[in-house]
């Protein structure tokens, strides 16, 4: 199953489209959380927002996710050790205040699991490939443990 | 045994606050957060729910405000803690005049500049940190790890 989620907060038409644009061409289920998102697809079960609860066995579920380069979605695909795909929002379509997630995606294309769509073919390739690896916190327990060991001696001073 | 306040919006916010949990756990703390159920995932079952903010939205962040200050009257927190975003640097600003120590964590979604809260984060917060180290520098934010 492809789980598709573009956050809660803000309207994703164009990834939502591009994924309902493709549906017919992926052999495979497709679910999609999409917010407040204006379009509605014909070819993907949708809900709006699913509860927090419901969303996550969902992830656990998933061959791989798809969503805009929103840390969120990110963090839940490392925690649950699933590929994902992300198509960030720009801020050139009016998808977000900034290009933020752009940026994100710069940073984060290097890491292992992690695989980044720009548009509508790159999305449909990527998701044909049958070679996706987990997105795992390999690369960042240490970093992650330095954080929690500073906060920690900082709380406790 | 400190009070805590941990705050931030829904999304990737909260994750982020919960990665980052095993460093005031020990402590007695009060969770705030802008989605109903969302700390009941986490096992969370007394965390606050406070209208989510931001610049575009100055009544509901005046509503998210008066929420937030009732909460730190209420709980006298010891440190705030917050990984973004409006309402973390609100809570963060009231919690100054009650003598809180506050801890601002920039999101690791901010890698390119930080959020503008993140950059208000810098005159009100005790503690400024970026995720990213090369957005780190001499009396701006520090970097002490990442996330991710």
């Amino acid at each position: 199953m492809i789980l598709v989620s573009v956050g809660t907060q803000l309207p994703f038409d164009r990834l939502i489209r591009a994924i309902d644009d493709i549906a017919p061409k992926l052999d495979e289920e497709i679910v999609a959380q999409i917010g407040v998102t204006a379009y509605r697809p014909s070819n993907v079960t949708f809900h709006k927002t699913l509860a927090p609860i419901a969303y996550e066995d969902l992830v656990k579920q998933a061959r791989v996710l798809v969503s805009h380069a929103g840390i969120g979605t990110i963090l839940g695909a490392q925690k649950h050790k699933k590929p994902i795909v992300i198509f960030p929002r720009q801020a050139q379509f009016g998808e977000h205040r900034n290009d933020h997630q752009l940026a994100t995606c710069r940073q984060l294309r290097h890491y292992k699991g992690v695989y980044v769509a720009e548009t509508e073919a790159m999305l449909l390739e990527t998701l044909q490939r049958g070679d996706l690896e987990p997105l795992t916190s390999s690369s960042a327990p240490d970093r992650r443990d330095g954080l929690i060991r500073f906060l920690r001696d900082f709380i406790d001073a | 045994m400190k009070r805590i306040l941990a705050i931030s919006s829904s999304g990737g916010h909260w994750e982020q606050l919960m990665l980052l949990r095993d460093s005031f756990s020990t402590h007695e703390v009060v969770y705030v957060n802008t989605l109903q159920g969302l700390a009941e995932r986490n096992g969370i079952d007394d965390a606050y729910v406070v209208p989510d903010c931001n610049r575009n939205t100055p009544l509901q962040s005046l509503s998210s405000a008066w929420k937030i200050f009732r909460i730190i009257l209420k709980h006298r927190p010891d440190v705030i803690i917050s990984t973004g975003a409006a309402p973390g640097i609100i809570a963060i600003f009231i919690g100054r005049f009650f003598g809180a120590r506050t801890i601002w964590i920039d999101s690791v979604a901010n890698s390119e500049k930080l959020s503008l809260s993140g950059k208000l984060a810098g005159y009100v917060a005790h503690l400024q940190l970026t995720q990213w180290e090369h957005l780190s520098h001499n009396g701006g934010p520090r970097f002490a790890g990442a996330v991710l």
